[in-house]
């Protein structure tokens, strides 16, 4: 006995009391259940919930419905799944909770363990988007609040999961837009610089008239969210022969690349913004003009891509906002650029971004050889 | 003495070049004016001399020479087997294996099968298989430093552990294309210019043919020699067989060869690759049976002792000698130590990306985990090589050979091939060939066995194993069809559709 009680005691102060214990395994049910519910709601997604979800309320039976259809239905009993639908499409009707008699949940079967049901809607930003329903053989006042509880707490899952949806619909117009935005400015520029060479140098307006046409029908082009290192690169090599004819000595091109990662898959036009940027950093600098280095090295599994300049450089900590995406002008390329990379490879093959005012700017791209998924 | 200088002043120069090459690089600046160079990707040429480079290991450049000497001319299986594994790279794994987009076995596995278990299971073979084959390399290191210095065998494997490992930590040779190719041509020259003197040397001696019927040495007649059948063990015919196997469907499988056709920019430089490489290693294994040949007559003593491995050394001193033979001795000595290098490093940056990815990463930073890990990759093998007993250098590569044949083949024809390939399958499959080959492996090590069924089955056990894991694959896949990967049919259109061809391939 003496030995039970310091055991217990033991446990008290490593582990929590009771309560604390309870509460931790509350929390780590409905962590069990989060994943799924992130994907959003549709029956592949409640199906694998519903099961955390009952362990949370501990009733005899849990479902989900959206504002139509019963998604899922766990737990003894499913023979009342109909019943639990036609209960669930009245929450979602009221948009608030309904509790359930015996009466709606007649069956035949001798000690059924479903009599009462509770449904609670399940209200994504002010909109009902279904119904969580708990059935139980008594329904008390303590398990409707339970109920509503959980049904908030998948509505905020649920939200979380449109936020996440959201967030790629916009990366997605995002590269739209890019493609878009890099016209006006350089268009005009290009076009006026081969306009300058069509009397003095007709052949040389004749090929950048031919870059520039192969320039934008890459940046322009509709399939795939990948390209190849070669390609991107390709497309910024016209890049650089269309401004440099605008700029001639002003702007001087460093480039080293490793042929061994030329084949690597990255997301379309996530180098040219840098690039493009550089350039401009660049001649923005001091007199002797603009040097821009590209580089492409190889590093096993990755594939390292650096872009630097000679420009003024910047404050380290306006580019953390810009990553941020807290500021607009100039840098939406580069917060663009960041959030795409994170997004195809994970956190940790963000932007690196190396910069002082009077420093110059370097840019630093990791790219890993090999990624699900992730093909041009 | 002088010989010991030579040889020891041919290693310490291959060593500082290595070195100095792994740690400054080749930098080659480029400007505008040629950035059409720079966005040009590696020729199949040159990448095909890089492959040969990193593949043609000790057990080529030493090893073949060895056995044929001792054994006949059945070894010629080994160097035969070693380039035919890449046509069967050709015809069924190159350009498929290229258009996947996987950079190491593990990566495809993962691709094809949507699984992580058999991505770990993947990861796990590459390094036992990396283990075993760089274990013998440190092995004729071993050999190659004493006949050529008269160090102790332990000690070349030491040099040879440390200087691999300084090379990989350094960031050295790691994919650098060029460097790779070179040593192909290193190793090439090396072998081809003392050979060119030695010849010369025997003809002048009355050019006697060493497998002349009445040239008995170890008591074995040249007739018995010459014959490619007569095999040494007590099952010919099955462990020419069960070599051939592990040789032909091995190669596919080994780590380091895999990671080098990335560099290819599609599936038919992919294909090109492969044929220059079938080119490249038929012309450099013409060269170690003339070594062993002229070793029948020259060095008879060494048959059938440990020290055959060291007759392509031996043989200058004792057929030229004075300053020449020393002179060409330190050649070959530079050529076969540039050979455990080459592949040595390799292997060890395979093996070390692997325990890198799937298991210190998750435990300790970035650059730390990787040179952890380049420890981990040398460091065992190393203390195989001093653990297990005098095994041929050929033979114990022959043994990786069969495991990556028993594992990594059927994974991969079937994964390309097959659309009822699934992760279940592949699991079980890769449990089963790792498993059984493995077994044979530790028997092979740790364990003299002489003659008998029992023997031959354990010291070439591909004929067996490849099978058995095939079956496996199959007969589990068929049981569950239910785990057939979701976009099965997608990724197979990627892997067989030419790149010219215009389609979706999202």
């Amino acid at each position: 006995m003496a030995f039970e009680g310091l055991r217990s005691r033991w446990y008290a102060r490593q582990l929590g009391s009771d309560a604390d214990l309870a509460t931790y395994r509350t929390l780590h049910t409905a962590s069990l259940a989060s994943p799924a519910l992130r994907q959003g709601l549709n029956a592949e997604s409640v199906e694998r919930a519903l099961r955390h979800l009952r362990n949370l309320l501990g009733t005899a039976a849990v479902a989900i419905a959206d504002t139509h259809d019963l998604l899922g239905y766990d737990g003894l009993s499913t023979h009342h799944a109909d019943q639990a639908q036609a209960i669930a499409l009245r929450a979602v009707d009221a948009t608030s909770t309904v509790v359930a008699g015996r009466a709606e949940l007649a069956c035949d079967t001798q000690g059924c363990l479903v009599q009462q049901a509770i449904a609670s809607p399940l209200v994504i930003d002010d909109r009902v988007a279904g119904a969580l329903v708990a059935l139980t053989d008594e329904a008390s006042a303590s398990l409707l609040r339970a109920t509503e509880e959980v049904a908030a707490w998948v509505s905020g899952q649920l939200e979380l999961a449109e936020l996440d949806e959201s967030r790629h619909r916009l990366v997605r117009a995002e590269v739209r837009a890019l493609r878009a935005q890099i016209s006006p400015h350089f268009i005009y520029n290009s076009l006026g610089a081969i306009a300058s060479f069509v009397r003095t140098d007709p052949d040389r307006a004749r090929d950048l008239l031919l870059e520039f046409a192969d320039f934008t029908r890459y940046s322009f082009r509709q399939h795939g969210d990948f390209t190849t290192l070669a390609e991107e690169l390709r497309s910024i090599e016209r890049y650089l022969l269309l401004e440099q004819a605008r700029f001639g000595d002003r702007l001087r091109v460093t480039l080293q690349v490793a042929p061994e990662v030329l084949g690597v898959s990255i997301p379309f036009l996530c180098l040219q913004p840098l690039v493009e940027n550089a350039v401009q950093h660049g001649l923005r600098s001091v007199a002797g003009g603009g040097h821009v280095t590209i580089e492409a090295r190889d590093a096993d599994r990755e594939c390292v891509i650096s872009i630097e300049d000679n420009g003024a450089g910047e404050d380290p900590g306006r580019i953390r906002e810009a990553l941020a995406g807290e500021s607009a002008g100039e840098s939406v390329g580069l917060a663009n650029v960041d959030e795409r990379l994170r997004t195809t490879f994970g956190d940790e093959y963000g932007l690196v971004v190396e910069t002082a005012p009077g420093a110059g700017t370097r840019v630093v791209v990791r790219v890993p050889k090999f990624a699900p998924g992730v093909a041009p | 003495m002088s010989s010991n200088a030579l040889g020891l002043a041919a290693v310490l120069l291959v060593t500082v070049a290595t070195l100095a090459i792994g740690t400054w690089g080749l930098r080659f600046s480029r400007t505008t004016s040629d950035f059409f160079v720079a966005s040009r990707s590696v020729h199949p040429g040159l990448n095909a001399s890089a492959i040969s480079g990193e593949y043609l290991s000790a057990a080529s450049f030493l090893g073949i020479a060895g056995l044929v000497l001792s054994f006949g001319a059945e070894m010629l299986w080994y160097p035969v087997g070693w380039t035919a594994g890449y046509l069967v790279l050709l015809v069924l794994v190159a350009a498929p294996l290229r258009r996947s987009g996987a950079y190491t076995l593990p990566d495809f596995a993962e691709a094809r099968l949507e699984s992580r278990t058999v991505r770990t299971l993947a990861s796990v073979m590459v390094v036992a298989i990396g283990w075993l084959y760089v274990m013998p390399q440190l092995q004729g290191a071993g050999v190659a430093l004493r006949t050529a210095t008269g160090l102790p065998g332990w000690a070349g494997g030491l040099v040879v552990a440390v200087v691999v490992l300084l090379n990989v930590l350094s960031g050295g040779m790691r994919s650098i294309t060029f460097v790779q190719a070179f040593q192909y041509w290193l190793k090439l020259t090396a072998l081809l210019l003392p050979l060119v003197f030695l010849v010369v040397v025997w003809l002048g001696d009355g050019g006697r043919s060493p497998a002349d019927p009445s040239l008995f040495v170890g008591g074995e007649s040249g007739t018995a020699w010459a014959d490619p059948v007569d095999f040494a063990g007590g099952h010919p015919l099955y462990s020419t067989y069960s070599l051939m196997v592990a040789t032909f469907l091995g190669t596919m499988g080994l780590p380091h060869v895999v990671v080098r056709f990335y560099t290819n920019p599609d599936g038919r430089a992919a294909r090109q690759t492969t044929v220059a490489v079938l080119g490249l290693l038929g012309l450099f294994y013409v060269l170690p049976p003339v070594y062993a040949a002229l070793g029948r007559l020259y060095a008879p003593d060494l048959v059938g002792t440990t020290g055959a491995d060291g007759v392509v050394l031996e043989l200058p001193s004792r057929m030229i000698g004075g300053t020449g033979g020393d002179l060409l001795t330190a050649l070959l000595t530079a050529g076969a130590f540039a050979a455990f290098l080459a592949t040595s490093s390799g292997l060890t940056v395979a093996v070390a990306g692997v325990i890198t990815q799937d298991v210190m990463s998750k435990r300790v930073e970035g650059v730390t985990a990787f040179r952890l890990s380049a420890v981990v990759a040398v460091v065992v093998p190393f203390l195989l090589a001093l653990v297990a007993r005098d095994v041929a250098v050929a033979t114990v590569v022959g043994l990786a050979f069969a495991m990556a044949a028993a594992t990594f083949c059927p994974l991969l024809l079937l994964g390309i091939w097959w659309r009822g390939l699934t992760d279940a399958g592949a699991i079980s499959g890769l449990f089963v060939g790792g498993a059984l080959t493995g077994g044979a492996v530790v028997d092979n090590l740790l364990v003299d066995r002489d003659g008998g069924w029992f023997a031959a089955l354990v010291s070439q056990p591909a004929a067996w194993a490849v099978p058995l894991a095939f079956a496996t694959m199959v007969a589990v896949s068929r049981l569950t069809p239910h785990r057939l990967p979701a976009h099965t049919s997608r990724f197979m259109v990627r892997l067989h559709t030419p790149e010219t061809v215009q389609l979706d391939r999202g």
